[in-house]
């Protein structure tokens, strides 16, 4: 598809829609920073007033599926700057394939992340008033899980919003839309990602790691 | 008549997938005027109640639900939404000499996303309505019955219209100004706009998450703001005001744009200190993100946070006033004349200072303890909101009016509409001012004998103010129904948007504009009765 | 080609430098530095943040208006927690601490006032 053929007609040249269309989509991150900012906050501030059953209850979380889903994650981000970088330079086959990695490896770290879930759930580590867990030494620790759920929660929905984005480019990649002309769609979509990914690198050490 | 961007392309499917951003801003507007009657008739309900103590037209859990839709409605559907999406998708463009804005797609979106936002909320009302008040401060809207599930979800929704528009405005600011329009010759209305939308979209996202966790507690019982639980319901007024404060700048700076393009207009001279005017937008846009606390100085937050913030609050007020000082500066010597759009400007003015100034006592701890929840914080929140912004929207309406539809209002009937507004909304408001500082608490459905003439005051001013909208809308519709004989030009404005006709063509200009000179540039005395007809 | 070549090749090497910085963090998490930790791993993922940010993200190459943007965020942010933080632990001394068992429970202070 040629680059003019992709101008809309309220720019006056490609460089200045792509431009815009970077500023526009920079905007949206900020705004996903915020929103998940704003749980981050609550976080902090409610394990500063219960650490001791924070603390208790991370030990439920799984280390090792974590650095899995982290390292999966991180992949993902290399395959999706790749398949921008494919894009950028004309070759449309590689393109397709590091869209189809990316997608993978999100397939990957959403199965994790649903074994972790089915644990929790048959543990009964659950969020608020759900929380079923016996035996434990130290009350409280049902606010860890209300956060673990919420955070990772709405993390696994932008993955999954992510996964239909990144199929929807795929598809126009295997049509041959996108050329070092005209490639702002896989751009857009590959900033989006590595904002999941953003978000990721931030969760895994606090939900996972800290004492 | 030539074509212009209401005639063509014809038909109801053309109008409800266009991305033509004077559609959508027309679309806009009829929906925030009909959020503002719902709300207003609200507002005339609480009145009446109020005219006596105690039980009179209404229970009291109804009189809870009623001022809280009131607030909700007139905030979310009306206020937010109203200068930015309603005339600043029309004019922003044309101002810029752009053919759209950057992202005409994500306009419509936004736009259907008001009105699935609006459907869901009056879904609320209709499944039993909130009686939080429009703050849903917890653990009361935790734990109550009633949709407050369903109206904080609206909400949120209503949320990302804003947030849309916000960066809609800020890319076409960047990058969709005519050859020649650097930052520092774009109309002081684009820079409100601009700073508007910083605050847009970097505010709302915290309201979303604050909105959705409401939602978890009443759902899941997460703990966050239950102090049974361990959670802290402080820090709710933490995550709601954190947004809610840079709101109310949301409200506000686009009404300023709006006096910083009436008032050269009708002075028929160049706006006094410009670049004071440009980054005064930018820094109430930046420090309103500081000053959120001042909402919570009863509320146990920390001395040390009421210091902080009481000290910020005080300087967030000096952009405020350069800009009046400004504006002030610029009628003087000027040539003044008093059409409906000036009117409402200078209404602004004196309305806005006193709105502002009762700020500063609000701002003040020692003060604060006596003035928060009582009726003064209604009244200075009104004298802004309504005496600010709702100003600014008049006049900006009146001033765009035949640049939208093609034709004038009547003089005679909008002058007659103004002074009753005017006068109406003192003596609603004023009187409020005096209620507060004498004890009379806010949302209160019952209240002391020794209240009671200054209630039935302030009632009897909101049904002049009523009578005042009620006309102005008898004459708008009556202009609508006038053939389209508008100049391009008719107040003898300058701009780019006086330009091109009136209304303009779908494509907004013949030829792309080139900018070779100020915004301002009022030295030809008249205006051109010569204008080119649409 | 060649800078296209180099591009893919940093690339790699950031993606490297994040497997191996995800691995440092956890071996560190098994250690303890005391009330470094929290500084240690949040430091860590600041770092792998920003190589995301700049090579991934482009912001390293791109117009500065992105970074702009970007930073701003995450100021805002910052003082939205920084300020939430400071309220909530200077608000430490009036907190009542209820004996209930779906809570923690923590010792209330014995004269209310000064934390001790």
């Amino acid at each position: 598809m040629s680059a003019a053929a992709t101008l809309q007609h309220h720019f006056t040249t490609a460089e200045q829609q792509a431009d815009a269309s970077k500023i526009g989509m920079w905007l949206f991150l900020v705004t996903e920073i915020l929103l998940f900012g704003g749980l981050f906050v609550g976080f902090a501030i409610m394990q500063s007033l219960h650490r001791e059953a924070f603390l208790e209850a991370h030990h439920h979380l799984d280390r090792v599926l974590g650095f899995v889903n982290t390292v999966v994650l991180l992949t993902s981000s290399y395959t999706m700057v790749m398949a921008v970088h494919s894009a950028r330079t004309d070759r449309r086959k590689r393109v397709i394939v590091y869209l189809l990695l990316t997608l993978i490896c999100a397939g990957v770290f959403l199965g994790i992340k649903y074994t972790e879930y089915s644990h929790k759930f048959h543990e009964g580590l659950l969020p608020g008033r759900f929380y079923s867990h016996k035996g434990d030494t130290v009350p409280g620790q049902f606010m860890f899980f209300s956060f673990y759920f919420m955070m990772t929660g709405l993390h696994g929905l932008h993955i999954l919003g992510g996964m239909a984005a990144i199929a929807w480019v795929l598809r126009r990649a295997v049509r041959g839309d996108f050329s070092h002309g005209y490639y702002t769609p896989v751009d857009l979509v590959g900033l989006y990602w590595h904002l999941v990914d953003l978000i990721w690198i931030y969760l895994f050490p606090l939900l996972y790691l800290i004492k | 008549m030539s074509d212009n961007y209401l005639s063509s392309p014809r038909g109801i499917k053309s109008w409800l997938t266009t991305v033509d951003h004077k559609r959508i801003g027309v679309m806009y507007l009829a929906s925030i005027l009909f959020a503002f009657l719902l709300g207003g008739i609200f507002a005339i309900l609480i009145r009446i109640e109020l005219l006596k103590p105690g039980h009179n037209i209404m229970s009291a859990d109804t009189y809870n639900r009623v001022f809280t839709l009131h607030g909700a409605i007139m905030i979310f559907l009306f206020i937010i939404p109203s200068i930015p999406a309603a005339l600043g998708n029309f004019v922003l463009p044309l101002m810029l000499g752009a053919k759209d804005v950057a992202f005409p797609r994500l306009n419509l979106a936004s736009y259907y996303i008001y009105v699935a936002g609006a459907l869901l909320a009056i879904a609320a009302m209709v499944a039993g309505g909130v009686d939080t008040g429009w703050t849903f401060y917890t653990p009361y809207s935790t734990t109550t019955n009633g949709s407050v599930g369903l109206m904080t979800f609206a909400a949120f929704v209503l949320g990302f219209s804003s947030i849309f528009t916000g960066i809609n405005f800020i890319a076409t600011v960047h990058k969709l100004r005519a050859p020649g329009m650097g930052w520092f010759r774009m109309p002081l209305f684009v820079w409100g706009m601009y700073a508007t939308a910083i605050i847009q979209v970097l505010a709302t996202p915290v309201l979303g998450i604050t909105l959705l966790l409401i939602i978890m507690e009443r759902v899941f019982s997460v703990g966050i703001f239950n102090p049974q639980l361990g959670g802290d319901p402080i820090l709710f007024q933490h995550f709601f005001w954190f947004y809610s404060h840079p709101a109310v700048y949301i409200m506000i700076l686009p009404g300023m744009a709006i006096i910083s393009e009436v008032i050269p207009c009708f002075s028929r001279k160049t706006i006094f200190g410009y670049k004071a005017i440009a980054y005064s937008s930018i820094a109430i846009a930046g420090v309103s993100f500081l000053v959120w606390g001042h909402h919570m100085f009863v509320s146990g937050q920390s001395p040390l946070a009421n210091v902080i913030f009481s000290f910020l609050t005080f300087l967030v007020a000096i952009p405020s006033g350069v800009k009046v000082f400004n504006w002030i500066a610029t009628m003087y010597k000027g040539s003044i004349s008093l059409e409906a759009p000036m009117l409402y400007a200078i209404s602004f003015l004196l309305l806005f200072a006193i709105g502002g100034l009762t700020g500063l006592f609000l701002g003040a701890l020692a003060t604060d303890v006596h003035l928060h929840d009582t009726y003064f914080v209604v009244a200075h929140f009104h004298f802004v909101m309504m005496g600010g912004t709702v100003m600014a929207f008049l006049a900006g309406l009146h001033f765009w009016w035949p640049k939208m539809f093609g034709r004038m209002y009547s003089e005679a009937w909008a002058r007659v509409s103004a002074a009753l507004i005017f006068v109406g909304f003192n003596v609603t408001f004023l009187t409020q001012f005096v209620l507060g500082s004498r004890g009379m608490p806010r949302r209160y459905y019952n209240y002391l004998d020794q209240f009671q003439p200054l209630h039935v005051f302030s009632t009897v001013g909101s049904w002049v103010l009523a009578l005042g909208f009620l006309i102005m809308a008898g004459y708008l519709w009556a202009s609508l129904r006038r053939p389209m004989d508008a100049p391009a030009n008719p107040w003898g404005a300058v701009g780019l948007e006086w330009q091109t006709s009136s209304p303009p063509p779908e494509h907004n200009f013949e030829e792309v504009p080139l900018v070779t000179g100020g915004p301002y540039d009022y030295s030809t005395p008249e205006p051109d009765p010569a204008e080119v007809h649409a | 080609m060649d800078a296209h070549q180099t591009a893919a090749a940093t690339y790699a090497k950031v993606l490297g430098t994040l497997l191996a910085l995800t691995v440092i963090t956890v071996l560190a998490a098994g250690l303890n530095f005391g009330s470094w930790n929290v500084v240690i791993a949040l430091g860590i993922a600041t770092i792998k943040a920003s190589l995301v940010a700049l090579f991934f993200m482009h912001l390293r190459h791109d117009k500065p208006m992105s970074a702009i943007i970007f930073v701003t965020g995450a100021a805002v942010l910052g003082v939205f927690l920084t300020i939430c933080t400071i309220d909530s632990s200077e608000r430490d001394e009036y907190r009542v601490r209820p004996a209930r068992e779906s809570i923690s429970v923590q010792p209330a202070p014995s004269v209310p006032g000064r934390h001790p």
